[in-house]
Order: C-alpha cells, then sequence, then structure tokens
C-alpha cells in the first residue's frame, strides 16, 4: 500500500521545508498534510471498501511472524481522524499560531512528526513497532503542549503530562513483556483460550488499561489532560483532544480483539469507567470557565461514551449475543470518529475566539455571534452534535450505543446494561447544559467585557477548517447509511467473526436518514411563516421592562451551572471566595467560584506535597561526599553477599 | 381495500390531531383551574383565539438577539411535530414507528429544550438566563427518569417502538402491572415538569424569579411566540401519549380505541388542571427533590421487574 506509506512519510516531513524557507513554512506544510490526508483517506477507504489488508513484513523472524505493520480495517478507521484533522490543524495554524510567533518552525516541525507517528500507531502490529510510535508520539506532543514553554502554567501542563504519559509507557512494557511470556513472541495475535480469565490474563489486562487509560484520559487517569489541553495552542488542542486520546482507545480495541473469549468482568469494567469518565467529566465541565478547559472534561466524557459502547460491545461478546456486540461496537467506534469531528470543530472555535479577544475565560465573553457569525454557526454545529441531538453526527454514534444497551438488557438480565443506559441518559442532559452554558456565554448576549467588544472575525484560513469538520458533521448526520459498510466490517474486524448482522437493517440508518429531512423540512416550514411577521431589530431586549439593561446584569456561566454544580457538590467540591460585608454600610463585595480537579488538584498535589515532606526525613542519608556513597554500595554488597552465602 | 383504506383514514386522524388538537389542552386546564377557584374562565378555545391574533402580528425582536433567536420556537414545533408521528395515539400504531424510535423521540425533545435555551440567553437577560439555567438542572432529573421508564417498558413488552411498547396488549394482567404503575407515577413527575406545570412551574404568572418555561421565552412576540404557544401545547398533548397509552383498555373496534383515547385525553387534561388547583407551587430548591421521586420511582419498576 504505496499510498499510506507515502502519506506517513510526506507527514513526518512536513516541517522541514519551514526550517529552511521561514516565510513560506507554513503554507508548505499545510500542502504537504493536505496531500498526505487525500493519499491516507484514499488507502483507508480502499480498505473500508472491503479490500482486503496489507501488511509490512519482518524482515527477521525471530521476533515473530505477523508482522511490523498491518494496515487492517481497524487502522484504516483509526487512520482518517488522524490525518483529516491534522490536514485542518496544519491550515488552521497557518493563520492561528503564524511566522509572528518565534516557536511557528518548532511546532510545524514536530506537529508533522506526531501525525507520522500516530499514523504509525494506528497500523502497529507488533510490540516493538507499537511502543516505538507510542513513544514517539508522547515525545513529540510534549513538544507540542509546551509551545508556549515561557509560560509557568505551560511549564507545569508539561511536566505533569510527560510523567504521566511515561507512567502510563512503563505498565504498556509490564503489559506487552507478560503477554510475550504467555504467547512466546512479541507481535500481536490472539489469545489461547482460557488465558483472558487466568490470573495472568487479569494482570494483563489490568496494566493495559491502566496504560491505555492514562492515554485516553479515563477518569482517574485524566488529570493530565485538562492543563495539556488548556497550555497548547488550539490547533494542538484540536488534534490532541480528537485523535491523540484515541489511541488509548485504539489500544483497548487492539487487546480486545486478541481475546476471544472476555470474561463478563472486563465488559463491566468497561461500563463502570465510562460511566465514571462520562459523568465526572461533564460534571466538571459544568464548572469550568475557561472555555479550553471547558472542553477538555468534555473530552473526558466523550471517552466514557466510547467505553461505554466498547463495554457493551464486550458484554455482547461475553454473552454470545452478536446483535449487542455488533451495536456497541459499531457505536463506540463511531463515536471515536464523530468525537474527532466535532471535538476538533470545538477546539478551533476556541482557537478563533482566543484569537479574536486573548482571552479563554467564559465570563469576559458574549454577544460575539453578532462579531464572528461563521465561527458562531461553525462551533454551534459542534455543541448541536456534541449533545448528541438530531440530525447530527453525534446523535448517530449514541443511538448506536443506546441501542445496544437496551437489547442488552432486553435480552440478560445483567445489571451493566441499565447503568449504562441511565449513564448515557445522565450523560445526555447534562453536556446540553454544558453547552448551553458555553455557546450561551460566549456567543450570544451582550459583550461582558471591552475584549469581547473589539473581537474580530478570523481570517480564512481558520475559518475553511472549521466549515470542512462542520460540514462533515452535518453530512454523517443527515445520511448516516454512508457509514454503513465500513462500520460493518470495522466490527467484524473487532469481533473477529465475519457473521454479525448487518448494521444498516439492525439500526435502521435508512430510517434515520428519512427522518432527518423531514425534520428540516418542517422546521424551514415554521422559519418560512415567521419570516415575513419580523420586524427590524430597533429596540433593546424587553426583559419586563428594564429602561437601561446593561451587560453586568447577564446570568453569567458560573450562575448559569450553580445549580448543577451546588447539586453535585459532594464530587465536585468547589471552591468559593466570598468577601462578606461587616460594617453598617454597604461596600464592596466579590464573588469568586471555581472547580478545581478532584484528582490533580484536591489529591495528588497534597498527597504528593506529604510525600516531599517525608522525604525531607531522609536527607540525613544524603552526605553529599562521594566516600559515603560508596560505603553505601560496599555495605549493600556485603548485605547481598551475606544473603546469597545464607 | 377497505383494510388499506382503514389504515390510511387512521393515519389521516393521527396527523390532524396531532397538527390540531394541542391547542385544547391547555384550555381544558384551565377552565378546570377557574371552575375549581369559582370563576368562570376563559374560552376552552382561548389559545386558538390567541394563536390566531398572535399570528396577525408583527414581531418585535431586540437589537442584541441573532438568528438562533428564532431557532428556538422553529427547532421547538418542528421536533415537537416529528415526535408527534413516532408516538401512538391510544392503540393504533404511530405514522412512523421502528426498533428505537423510543431514543429518537426522546432526544427530539432534547433539541426542543436545547434550542429553547440558546433562545432565551440569546436574549442576553438576567430573567431568561435564569429560567434557561433552571431549565437545563431540571432535565437532568427528569431524563433518566424518562429513560429509566423506557428501560421497563422495553424489557416488559419485548421491543423498542413506542408503538409496541405503549400498546401492548394485556398490560393489565401480567407481571408488569406493578412495575408500571411505579412508571406512570415517575412519569406524571416528568409530564408535569417537562409541560412547566404546577408544582414544578407557573406558567401562569409574571413574577420572573418563580416561574422556568415562560421566563425563558418573555422577549418572544407575534409570530414566534405563537409558535412557541403552540409547541408547548404539542408537547402536552404528545407527552400524555406516553402515559395514556399504557392505561388504556383495547377494544376490538378501532374507532372505539379513538374515541376512548380522546375522552381519557380529556379526562387527563382535566385532572392535570385539579393538580394545579389543589397544589402549591414548590420553593425551587424543593423541586429537584420532587423530581428525584420520579427518578426513584422509575428505578424501583425497574428491579421489581427483576424480581
Amino acid at each position: 500500500m504505496i499510498l499510506y506509506g507515502l502519506a506517513v512519510l510526506l507527514a513526518a516531513l512536513s516541517g522541514v521545508p519551514g526550517l529552511f524557507f521561514p516565510r513560506r513554512g507554513g503554507a508548505i506544510a499545510a500542502w504537504m498534510l493536505g496531500i498526505a490526508a487525500l493519499f491516507g483517506l484514499t488507502a483507508s477507504t480502499w480498505i473500508l471498501l472491503g479490500h482486503g489488508p496489507w501488511t509490512l513484513p519482518l524482515p527477521v523472524t525471530p521476533l515473530g511472524s505477523a508482522g511490523l505493520l498491518r494496515f487492517d480495517a481497524i487502522a484504516a478507521f483509526f487512520l482518517v481522524p488522524v490525518l483529516l484533522l491534522s490536514a485542518c490543524g496544519a491550515v488552521y495554524g497557518m493563520a492561528y499560531w503564524g511566522d509572528a510567533h518565534e516557536s511557528a518552525p518548532r511546532v510545524r516541525l514536530v506537529f508533522g512528526l506526531t501525525t507520522a507517528c500516530l499514523a504509525l500507531l494506528v497500523a502497529a502490529a507488533h510490540a516493538f513497532t507499537f511502543l516505538l510510535a507510542w513513544e514517539g508520539m508522547a515525545i513529540t506532543a510534549f513538544f507540542l503542549v509546551i509551545s508556549e514553554d515561557r509560560l509557568p502554567e505551560t511549564q507545569r501542563a508539561g511536566w505533569i503530562y510527560l510523567i504521566s504519559t511515561h507512567t502510563g509507557t512503563l505498565c504498556l512494557f509490564a503489559a506487552f513483556a507478560l503477554m510475550a511470556g504467555s504467547l512466546g513472541g512479541f507481535s500481536f495475535s490472539g489469545f489461547p483460550p482460557g488465558l483472558a480469565a487466568s490470573p495472568r490474563g487479569t494482570l494483563i489486562f489490568i496494566l493495559f488499561m491502566l496504560g491505555f487509560g492514562i492515554k485516553a484520559g479515563v477518569f482517574p487517569l485524566h488529570f493530565w489532560l485538562p492543563p495539556a489541553h488548556a497550555a497548547a495552542p488550539s490547533h494542538v488542542s484540536s488534534f490532541m483532544s480528537g485523535v491523540f486520546i484515541k489511541m488509548g482507545i485504539l489500544g483497548m480495541l487492539r487487546l480486545l480483539t486478541w481475546v476471544p473469549d472476555p470474561p463478563l468482568w472486563w465488559g463491566g469494567l468497561l461500563v463502570l469507567l465510562g460511566t465514571l469518565s462520562g459523568i465526572l467529566g461533564v460534571a466538571f465541565a459544568l464548572g469550568q470557565h475557561d472555555l479550553k478547559r471547558l472542553l477538555a472534561y468534555h473530552s473526558i466524557e466523550n471517552i466514557g461514551i466510547i467505553l461505554l459502547g466498547l463495554g457493551i460491545g464486550t458484554l455482547g461478546k461475553s454473552t454470545d449475543s452478536p446483535v449487542v456486540e455488533a451495536l456497541g461496537y459499531a457505536g463506540g467506534l463511531l463515536h471515536v470518529l464523530n468525537h474527532g469531528l466535532f471535538k476538533g470543530l470545538l477546539f478551533l472555535g476556541a482557537g478563533s475566539v482566543v484569537h479574536a479577544t486573548g482571552s479563554r475565560d467564559l465570563e469576559k465573553m458574549g454577544g460575539l455571534a453578532r462579531l464572528m457569525p461563521r465561527t458562531a454557526g461553525a462551533f454551534l454545529v459542534g455543541a448541536w452534535a456534541i449533545c448528541g441531538l438530531p440530525p447530527l453526527n453525534g446523535f448517530i454514534s449514541e443511538w448506536l450505543i443506546y441501542l445496544g444497551a437496551f437489547q442488552g438488557l432486553m435480552a440478560s438480565r445483567l445489571p451493566w446494561f441499565i447503568v449504562a443506559l441511565s449513564a448515557l441518559a445522565i450523560i445526555g442532559a447534562l453536556a446540553l447544559a454544558c453547552f448551553a452554558k458555553a455557546h450561551g456565554t460566549v456567543f450570544l448576549g451582550l459583550a461582558r467585557s471591552p475584549v469581547a467588544e473589539h473581537a474580530h472575525e478570523s481570517p480564512k484560513a481558520m475559518l475553511a477548517p472549521m466549515v470542512l469538520l462542520a460540514g462533515a458533521c452535518i453530512l454523517l448526520g443527515l445520511v448516516p447509511v454512508l457509514v454503513a459498510p465500513a462500520m460493518d466490517r470495522l466490527v467484524a474486524c473487532v469481533a473477529g467473526t465475519p457473521a454479525l448482522p448487518g448494521l444498516s437493517g439492525l439500526a435502521h440508518l435508512p430510517v434515520l436518514t428519512l427522518l432527518a429531512p423531514l425534520l428540516l423540512i418542517l422546521g424551514l416550514v415554521c422559519w418560512w411563516w415567521l419570516r415575513p411577521s419580523l420586524a427590524s431589530k430597533e429596540l433593546p431586549t424587553w426583559d419586563c421592562g428594564y429602561v437601561q439593561p446593561t451587560a453586568r446584569m447577564q446570568y453569567t456561566a458560573s450562575s448559569f451551572g450553580d445549580g448543577l454544580i451546588s447539586g453535585l457538590s459532594w464530587v465536585l467540591w468547589p471552591r468559593v471566595h466570598l468577601r462578606r460585608i461587616t460594617a453598617f454600610f454597604p461596600s464592596g463585595r466579590s464573588f469568586t467560584s471555581h472547580v478545581p480537579d478532584l484528582v490533580l488538584d484536591r489529591l495528588g498535589t497534597p498527597a504528593l506535597a506529604l510525600a516531599a515532606r517525608g522525604a525531607v526525613l531522609m536527607r540525613f542519608l544524603q552526605g553529599g561526599q562521594l566516600s559515603l556513597y560508596l560505603f553505601y554500595v560496599l555495605i549493600t554488597l556485603l548485605a547481598l553477599l551475606i544473603w546469597m552465602v545464607a | 381495500m377497505t383494510e388499506s383504506l382503514y389504515r390510511y383514514l387512521q393515519l389521516l386522524l393521527h396527523i390532524l390531531t396531532a397538527l390540531l388538537l394541542g391547542p385544547l389542552i391547555p384550555g381544558l386546564i384551565n377552565k378546570t383551574k377557574a371552575l375549581v377557584a369559582g370563576r368562570k374562565g376563559p374560552p376552552i378555545l382561548q389559545l386558538y383565539y390567541d394563536l390566531a391574533k398572535l399570528s396577525r402580528k408583527r414581531a418585535v425582536l431586540s437589537r442584541t438577539t441573532t438568528w438562533v433567536f428564532l431557532m428556538g420556537p422553529v427547532g421547538t414545533v418542528a421536533a415537537a411535530w416529528v415526535a408527534a408521528l413516532l408516538v401512538p395515539f391510544g392503540h393504533s400504531p404511530a405514522p412512523i414507528h421502528f426498533q428505537g424510535d423510543v431514543i429518537l423521540f426522546a432526544y427530539l425533545f432534547a433539541l426542543a429544550r436545547f434550542l429553547t435555551v440558546l433562545a432565551a440567553l440569546d436574549t442576553g437577560s438576567a430573567f431568561e438566563g435564569m429560567g434557561a439555567a433552571r431549565e437545563v438542572t431540571f432535565s437532568a432529573l427528569a431524563e433518566p427518569a424518562l429513560f429509566l421508564g423506557f428501560a421497563v417498558l422495553a424489557k416488559s413488552s419485548g421491543s423498542l417502538s413506542l408503538s409496541a411498547m405503549l400498546a401492548s396488549p394485556g398490560f393489565a394482567l401480567s407481571r408488569a402491572m406493578g412495575p408500571l404503575i411505579l412508571v406512570l407515577a415517575g412519569w406524571c413527575i416528568v409530564y408535569l415538569a417537562e409541560n412547566s406545570r404546577i408544582p414544578v412551574d407557573d406558567p401562569s404568572t409574571h413574577l420572573e424569579l418563580t416561574m422556568i418555561h415562560e421566563v425563558m421565552v418573555l422577549d418572544h412576540s407575534g409570530r414566534p411566540l405563537a409558535l412557541v404557544l403552540y409547541g408547548a401545547s404539542l408537547k402536552l398533548l404528545v407527552l400524555a401519549a406516553l402515559i395514556l397509552g399504557p392505561l388504556l383498555p383495547r377494544t376490538a373496534n378501532p374507532w372505539l380505541d379513538w374515541g376512548a383515547y380522546y375522552l381519557a385525553l380529556a379526562l387527563f387534561a382535566i385532572a392535570v388542571g385539579l393538580v394545579e388547583s389543589l397544589t402549591a407551587r414548590f420553593r425551587m430548591n424543593k423541586v429537584p427533590q420532587f423530581l428525584m421521586a420520579g427518578v426513584l420511582a422509575t428505578a424501583f419498576a425497574f428491579l421489581l421487574l427483576l424480581v
């Protein structure tokens, strides 16, 4: 498959010309990544249309037999969002992170390398290539996160990310070593029956879940994600949130394909983790005032939804119900693509807002829809889709997961399906609240600060990728039958059995394809009836007759979320700073509230601080003289010698 | 020949019911409230007159608003119409029914809520923001109750289509009787909350601090307001079908079924009117507890079904 190889090569080299031609670097990189995306998408379409997979064989047999790279349906599917978002990010970056930034050539170089690593990773079929690409991705992404390395906030985010990603990699090393011990090789091949249920299989599963869970941002391993996504430039956040964290999902998926007989508790654990990530992700998102942090928490929520899908699919596999299996896996996988599209779009939209106002603070925004109507429209499409509302693409994947949960519920007495169902309902309602808040406070109403009053629409290079992604969201939502054949092939590849029922009939996608235009037509009828009666806009908001309504009287993001946050305060632990008035006469008052991260700020940092204080007690051992340390070595060796003799 | 003719007639009746009958329900509720309070009250057809009057008026738009402001009423009505095509009125199947339409049904109302909330935020008014915040807060509890109820009906009827779930024959005699009662009790709470009725919300006051839905649509006027009012009445009609379907006994004659449904709908509207007359509106901080009762009722119903 020469196209795939060319795509990887082009992506890897895309930043190199920029080092020599600093003026044109952005455009060259964008062109190269764009062509790489075209090549890669063609290759993916070819595979997903039903052509056989392509394998890069191993030059040396002792390492294993399956090959180093295997471009199968799963790889083809994951390659689509990788290259699409990378190309969109590069075009967007031309204007957003242009040559005014001194780090622009560096970011471009690393961006291309990350894309190439991701493109290799999706097709990795051997522990060696997998870990190589995995580490390449982790390290290049570190350099992307610290693009603005002068800011202390960015440095902190970068360190937290680097440490957590390496912890994850360590777990993966252990898991691959254990697996090689059981399977006799490092190439990816199926587990023998019975291994998954054994203690060794359990250990392998837990290690893989830890390693992949950190990358995917599964609660409670998500703590690196919000600071890293908020600190990175927006086109990088879009890429990271859209595809980078999905590599954790890819890893879990590869693991699930190797196992013919997953124990029931695997699916249960996936559903449980999905519920936890989903509900807590969106709950924490509700408490954020930083637009990009809010979106980052929503990535955790959507990873939760994907895990719910995978969990339902695995439960279906364990209980031998192919319908549940197909629906769960298809829903989870389609959500991988969908989340890439709409979250990429939303981060690009957030980038445009940052570009226009220079702030990420929701409380300073307001009324941007009149100043930047195209960005507002694109962001609305993203918000609409991420809430899973019909007729956009988010609804289709959630629909599949819902159907899987309902089918499982009807066929068995396992408790996991009703847990997944209730979790999806709660997540849906909370996500709606959160995106009403985000879109409402940023784009609607009146400007809450001078920076929002002087905002401007983004240049074309930033708008074009957003329009492209919004168009993809709408297309997949209106015509879901388009993806059905590809999803069938993909699900067969994951499940290992080609005889699963076809998705199109199973999920009634043709009916949905008919109902979406019906909804649009009815909406247009109402609009057509409404239009002639509209007067020109001359008056301020009536608001029950306020004479001078001001922007300060609007509901703010904090007040909008207050009801839900106080209801969830037992898990969110919001911090409220309220200056009370104690004197007799009125004086200045202030109120601020924010929701710090439960794992990082509430548990991790205090625990580490405590550990650091405990480590002080050990300081007397550190004399600082070489002879002392040689003495320690001598004592250790002596002790070992005695132990060996005895 | 006559068989398919009957089917088409029923289809026509369903669509006409969905299009035209909605505004009657608020009329019945208000008449009941007036009679209980010892007043004469507005005529039952008052909302039709209001809609006719509003459709002749020009809409006043605020400078602050954008096209999103009009998406609220437009989206609400369009979503409610599609939902009305998915739900069976009584025992004859809905015009459009397929496995899983129940999920689409719930999400259409979520879509309507999303657009209404955005339209409210578009005005930049404190009151409307307040109403929008309350709406999304309370719906976070109504949604699980709705879906848990669907889970019970799906499990007991073995179907994922509203037409089969709500009209499943023999509910009254089967093991599902107990859970069904609990589900309907929970859904009555959801019904009152989703339609902004007392004791959750008060549709008749203009005291902004006590309202949820009414306060979100303060700035609509003319035809947009007509759509808002019509959409709210459609919601009353369509969600009532969820509760009335499982309650009604099935007769041999489909036309008798339709008659029984209309009668039940009228009685249901009167019952809502009586609830509104006899209870007081809850304090805002009590509303979540009330909705929680709905969630618990449906959750217990599911547990009961498993036993």
